[in-house]
């Protein structure tokens, strides 16, 4: 049973800012999702091969050729915050 | 000429040959489709974003300055999917964490019926992030069904397929990862194909979960899929997971189905599909028989575990892929935050819908330390399941039939409060992505007022055969209803309950049910 700890750890993982009563909303949300889920227990898959895609191609490979790529004008076009050509964000640690 | 032309009825097809014999200028045609948009998409919110200037001015362009130059598709409207970018075109998502994005290349899908010179009217609603069964999602508000603005339009295509049902397009793109395409065209009445995985370049598809997302047409007849379809599908070096198809698409032209061999997969109708759409089913099943194919029951025995399976597999593969949206390189970003990581955690907090944030939670647990194997590992092993499950029925039938959705559609908000219930939208479209085939749902005729979908289902690039088989179905049905943008509730839905399109800023949610229901009191 997932508890609201595991949801403040798991939303720390995926650097997702949860208000309180979020969090706890989503304890029973999930609570019921993963109960769902868990329905794949039941099968025995011991013997089984994972799928990770469904096409036969393996190692697809393109000629290592250079070719044009967006400007810096246009990388930075949709920046919220942009200083002497890169990126800005905020300081790594307060 | 265009006085009688009908955009809730008017075809590709026929558009394209009034355009072709000069019956009909560009112009006049999208303009049938701007009129209609002006009529009804207050009440319908089709669209995120109407680009009626540019397309006018394009259309206009198409008549004065391209003769024997004018692409295959020349001055046909039509809408597209939020969720592909567009160059110096507004692409949200339907999320408010791309609200202002403004791409600066587009996606390859897009632009090869760009290059054919079709008219794009504007940018169709969507759940955010294509996360969802109704449209309900949208940061922008929801998009209500033509047949019925009382009840949704599916989703997450919901505002491409309403936008053709309602006659403000001629046909659109949208994109089906778990039925996304499929359940919308049939809760709206229209005809939504998700091809073969690999079928259609994904470069530039904002991506949700990239091994099981698909682009695909929706439109108002099947002739009209397969010409657009054949103009989207082939090879992309931009996207390594794009195939050649083995043949091109064929204009479907069958009126028969002698000797074809149709399975019905006990496991779909036991699934708890309402009366209504049962009934019209096993209709279009003894029509199937009529026009000379056999029908027989065949089992996938594994389709219980398929919708567990996905809800792994789909939302560990979109925790990772809207990773990228952190407020640093596009997209809002929160001011509430003293340093990075803050920036990042109240971005994502403040930018992303409830659905978005509960599927982003379920998929980072799922690949979390000590869960990765007994959750994505062996959601992986089902999907192998489900695989050999369809190859075992196509060792004995040609294509497998079966409702696309469970039932027809459903009253705003009464599944927003059951997540699962909502998952439950799309039993009989998820274990195709699963196993990356190619489906069709074609409109099978109404239930009580609403419209009914049925699924074709084929083996992996049997895009031919599945739109052969759909046409002459198609033929058979003869399905002519248009919708009535009745409302059921006998409450009326004007501007004051819908985001302005153009102006997407309004977040959708409890607020604004709420201040439906007061409207509605």
């Amino acid at each position: 049973m997932i508890s609201q700890d595991d949801v403040r750890h798991v939303a720390r993982l995926a650097r997702l800012r949860l208000e309180a009563a979020d969090a706890e909303r989503m304890t029973a949300e999930l609570a019921r999702i993963l109960e769902h889920i868990d329905k794949i227990a039941e099968l025995d898959l011991a013997a089984v091969a994972p799928t990770a895609h469904v096409l036969a191609a393996v190692d697809v490979l393109r000629p290592d050729k250079p070719r044009p790529s967006l400007s810096r004008d246009e990388a930075l076009r949709n920046a919220p915050a942009v200083s002497d050509d890169c990126f800005r964000v905020p300081r790594m640690q307060s | 000429m265009t006085a009688g032309l009908d955009p809730l009825r008017l075809t590709a097809r026929e558009a394209r040959r009034l355009l072709t014999d000069g019956e009909i200028a560009a112009s006049e045609l999208t303009k049938i489709y701007l009129d209609q948009i002006a009529r009804v998409e207050d009440r319908v919110h089709a669209f995120i974003l109407v680009t009626a200037d540019n397309a006018a001015k394009y259309a206009t362009e198409i008549d004065r300055e391209m003769g024997a130059t004018r692409g295959a598709l020349a001055g046909l409207p039509t809408a597209i999917k939020d969720n592909m970018v567009t160059e110096g075109v507004t692409t949200t998502c339907g999320s408010k964490i791309l609200g202002n994005y403004q791409p600066v290349y587009t996606a390859t899908a897009v632009r090869r019926i760009w290059g054919d010179h079709i008219v794009m009217l504007g940018k169709a609603n969507m759940d955010e992030f294509a996360m969802g069964s109704s449209t309900e999602n949208s940061a922008f508000g929801p998009t209500r069904n033509p047949w019925d603005l009382a009840t949704v339009p599916g989703g997450s295509s919901g505002g491409s397929a309403a936008a053709v049902a309602a006659g403000e397009a001629l046909w659109a793109l949208g994109s089906d990862t778990g039925g996304s395409i499929r359940q919308p065209a049939a809760l709206c009445g229209v005809v939504g194909m998700k091809p073969t995985y690999g079928a259609v370049s994904r470069y530039g598809l904002v991506a949700f979960a990239s091994s099981l997302d698909q682009i695909g047409p929706l439109t108002r007849t099947v002739y009209d899929c397969a010409l657009l379809l054949r103009r989207i599908a082939g090879h992309d070096p931009c996207d390594s997971t794009s195939v050649a198809l083995p043949s091109e698409i064929e204009l479907p032209t069958a009126e028969r189905l002698d000797g074809l061999r149709c399975g019905i997969p006990t496991e779909y109708v036991a699934a708890g599909i309402e009366p209504g759409v049962l009934s019209r089913f096993e209709q279009t099943v003894a029509l199937i028989e009529e026009l000379g194919a056999t029908c027989v029951e065949i089992s996938l025995p594994h389709t219980e575990y398929a919708l567990p399976a996905y809800y792994i597999i789909a939302p560990a593969e979109a925790s990772a892929n809207l990773a990228r949206f952190d407020g640093v390189r596009y997209g809002y970003r929160s001011v509430h935050a003293d340093d990075l990581t803050e920036m990042y955690e109240a971005t994502r907090g403040e930018g992303f819908g409830p659905e978005v944030k509960r599927r982003i939670m379920i998929g980072t647990y799922a690949l979390s330390s000590g869960y990765y194997q007994a959750y994505y590992g062996q959601a992986q092993k089902v999907r192998t399941l489900v695989r050999r499950d369809f190859d075992t029925a196509f060792a004995q039938v040609d294509l497998i039939v079966s409702p696309t959705s469970p039932t027809v559609a459903f009253c705003l908000g009464s599944r927003t409060a059951d997540p699962l219930a909502m998952y439950q939208s799309d039993i009989c479209t998820i274990p195709v992505n699963l196993a990356g085939l190619p489906a069709i749902s074609i409109p099978c005729g109404l239930s009580d007022h609403l419209p009914v979908g049925f699924q074709l289902v084929g083996p992996a690039f049997s895009e031919n055969r599945l739109l052969a088989a759909a046409h002459a179905l198609e033929g058979a049905i003869g399905f002519t209803a248009v919708p009535t943008f009745c409302d059921s509730r006998g409450a009326s839905h004007g501007a004051a309950g819908q985001a302005e399109p153009g102006a997407p800023t309004e977040p959708a949610g409890p607020d604004r049910r709420a201040a439906d229901e007061d409207q509605r009191r």
